[in-house]
């Protein structure tokens, strides 16, 4: 199978490109430049090695779940322990990354959006160890039900410019910064989140989230003498699930599952779940698949998850399924939900709202399956920024 | 020879420097859209570029932003503003250029999309977001169907660009005057001689220079460098003010009769272009 995409136009397969404003096309060959010339030098890959072993944490454990496999009753259930990274989640290993391109290319102010708020912190937390001004692009929507990680970004010195058109979540975070982009192109560097948006930030983003599979491929291989039967990852824009799935898309055996957001059901427009229901279309800069309706008008979209409320993907994302490398499937809020309370009290673990979708599967699946089957699943991250919405599902107040 | 250039030419000729006016489709409702349209050109607007709403209107600020956000919650459809572009067509001779993102057009098809555009009497194309390196598809469609593909140049567009970008453009060069997104602006910063002068030395098309431009002593500066000019959301944010109001239409016009007043001026006619 030819996995060595993108072509130099930034295609996998049909999807991908650049369709951008004319203003951005200058910036993003420079970028393109820089990044092969980084990855090609030793100093920016011992350096990038650095801050991830003594800054961010890495590597970050894989750990058997022997709690939460005893209590699915079926496959072992291993998990990928991106929450325990600084800032709480996989996105730092990109925004380390790319904060080093941009100091490279002597940019000194950094975008960013964000929707859970996690890209946003761990942009924040990036810009102000190297001093870099910042601001963070952040729905309104989002702003309401993210309050902790808003005021965590302020700490970090950043400026978090609530966007309100559109739907006020992600996608219109994403517009705004774009827009930012376009405007301050000569002194910003913008740090896209997620392996979606114009060549070649899916490229960039996937390689800088490489080392979560890379790590995870080893460490399964010495704790359990072999590979996973299946490796399960969560789905919004799919960075965290690219970096999984990457260094095992040469393992046949291994199936991956991509997990999107269900919301309130697929047979409802309440939800996310962008390879499972939409088509092909253009946004943010790429062709993928998107949730639009017939005149091509971005659908709105939900998931009690912020981080998974998106209505695009990946492009390489789309690629990996129609060439059947990578399956995609959804849970509801309902089943995410459930299987966050699970691992909370089956593990001592609370997840992340977007990683509880992954589990959602893995609950499913596990008790179909034997006791040698493996099962590995990425925890994207730590729930503590959900516990408000959770609480609030469960009618509990936490205000005074 | 199509017919925008064709109209601008004729306008250079008389010593004038063209006025490109810019509304969005469906604000607040097609029927006032066919309307202005009409008005518009009577008023002296020389090219009509009508803008087809798009959900995520990303190289847009915030007036043409609310005026999509507007138009698609009032149920505006590619389709009917194809339709609006027909009754447009039946009373007006004014060249038109639709201006969209490509999303609606992709998911109409671009085959389909240019060739229902062009026979509803449409003339041309803008896609902000379609760069040289991924319009072929739409390109060939416009080509088959006689309808004008209209690319944009911007401030940091390096010289090497400009040949790929103008080789198969037709119509008129959009030179964007800032970097940055459309909308009013107080001053415009660009250093539009060179800019205008280096698209000028890579194509013999009309140049015209958009955003940020709302004033009529502003047009009339700006059109020094250039063969038009075009006129967005000053004109977008007087549809919102007086939406719903018998004075819609009059108010309009009468900022395009001073716009156009001002690219009449003997000032503006110092630099001939072509």
């Amino acid at each position: 199978m030819t996995m060595t995409v993108p072509d130099e136009r930034g295609y996998f397969g049909r999807f991908g490109g650049r369709f951008v404003p004319e203003t951005l096309m200058p910036a993003l060959e420079e970028l393109d430049a820089a990044y092969a010339q980084a990855k090609q030098d030793d100093r920016f890959r011992e350096e990038l090695q650095y801050y991830l072993a003594h800054y961010v944490g890495r590597p970050s454990p894989l750990y058997f779940a022997r709690g939460l496999s005893e209590f699915l009753g079926g496959a072992r259930v291993y998990l990928k322990r991106e929450d325990l990274n600084h800032t709480g989640a996989h996105k730092i290993n990109n925004t380390m990354g790319q904060v080093l391109l941009a100091r490279r290319m002597g940019k000194r102010r950094i975008i960013a959006e964000t929707g859970a708020g996690q890209h946003g912190v761990a942009t924040a937390t990036v810009a102000a160890m190297f001093g870099l001004e910042c601001a963070i692009y952040m729905g309104e929507e989002d702003i309401r039900r993210q309050s902790l990680n808003v005021f965590r970004m302020r700490l970090l010195g950043a400026q978090v410019v609530p966007v309100t058109s559109g739907s006020k979540t992600l996608k219109d975070a994403m517009n705004e910064a774009m827009r930012d982009w376009v405007t301050n192109i000569a002194t910003t560097y913008y740090l896209v989140g997620s392996v979606a948006g114009p060549h070649p930030y899916p490229v960039i983003v996937r390689d800088f989230q490489r080392v979560i599979g890379e790590e995870a491929r080893r460490q399964i291989q010495e704790q359990a003498g072999r590979l996973p039967d299946y490796v399960i990852a969560c789905v919004g824009g799919g960075s965290n699930a690219m970096g999984m799935f990457h260094p095992f898309l040469d393992d046949e055996e291994v199936v991956l599952i991509g997990v999107e957001a269900a919301g309130h059901g697929l047979d409802t427009p309440l939800h996310a779940a962008t390879l499972s229901c939409g088509r092909p279309g253009v946004l943010h800069g790429s062709l993928s698949y998107l949730l639009q309706d017939d005149d091509g008008q971005v659908a709105p979209v939900h998931s009690i998850s912020a981080g998974l409320d998106y209505p695009g993907v990946g492009p390489e994302h789309s690629h990996l399924m129609e060439a059947g490398r990578a399956r995609y499937v959804a849970a509801t809020d309902r089943e995410a939900l459930d299987a966050f309370k699970i691992l909370c009290r089956t593990e001592g673990i609370i997840p992340a709202l977007e990683s509880a979708h992954a589990l959602a599967e893995a609950v499913r699946l596990a008790p179909q399956l034997s006791r040698e089957s493996i099962i590995l699943v990425n925890l994207s991250g730590r729930g503590d920024k959900d516990v408000h919405t959770v609480a609030k599902e469960m009618g509990v107040s936490l205000d005074e | 020879m199509n017919k925008i250039e064709k109209r601008l030419r004729e306008v250079l000729a008389r010593g004038e420097k063209g006025l490109i006016a810019y509304i969005t489709a469906g604000d607040p409702d097609l029927a006032t859209t066919v309307e202005l349209a009409v008005a518009m050109g009577e008023a002296g607007a020389d090219v009509l570029e009508l803008g087809v709403p798009f959900s995520d209107p990303v190289a847009d600020g915030p007036a043409i932003q609310a005026a999509s956000q507007r138009a698609l919650a009032g149920g505006v459809t590619v389709r009917g503003i194809i339709r609006a572009v027909e009754q447009i067509r039946r009373r007006s001779d004014i060249p038109l250029v639709l201006m969209t993102y490509y999303n609606p057009v992709y998911q109409y098809g671009p085959g389909r999309f240019a060739a229902d555009a062009a026979r509803a009497g449409a003339n041309g194309l803008i896609v902000p977001d379609l760069p040289p390196e991924e319009s072929g598809p739409l390109l060939e469609a416009a080509g088959d169907n006689q309808i004008d593909l209209i690319p944009l140049v911007t401030p940091n567009t390096p010289a090497r660009r400009l040949p790929v970008i103008t080789g198969r453009a037709r119509g008129f060069i959009y030179c964007v005057s800032v970097t940055g997104v459309t909308g009013e602006r107080e001053s415009i910063m660009t250093d539009l001689a060179a800019m205008t002068d280096g698209v000028r030395s890579v194509t013999p098309l009309p140049v015209a220079v958009g955003f940020g431009i709302s004033r009529p002593a502003q047009a009339a500066a700006v059109a020094r460098h250039c063969d038009a000019v075009v006129v967005g959301s000053a004109l977008v944010n007087t549809v919102a003010q007086k939406a719903g109001t018998p004075g819609l239409i009059k108010a309009v016009c009468e900022q395009v009769r001073e716009l156009k007043e001002a690219l009449t001026a003997r000032e503006v006619q110092g630099v001939a272009a072509l």
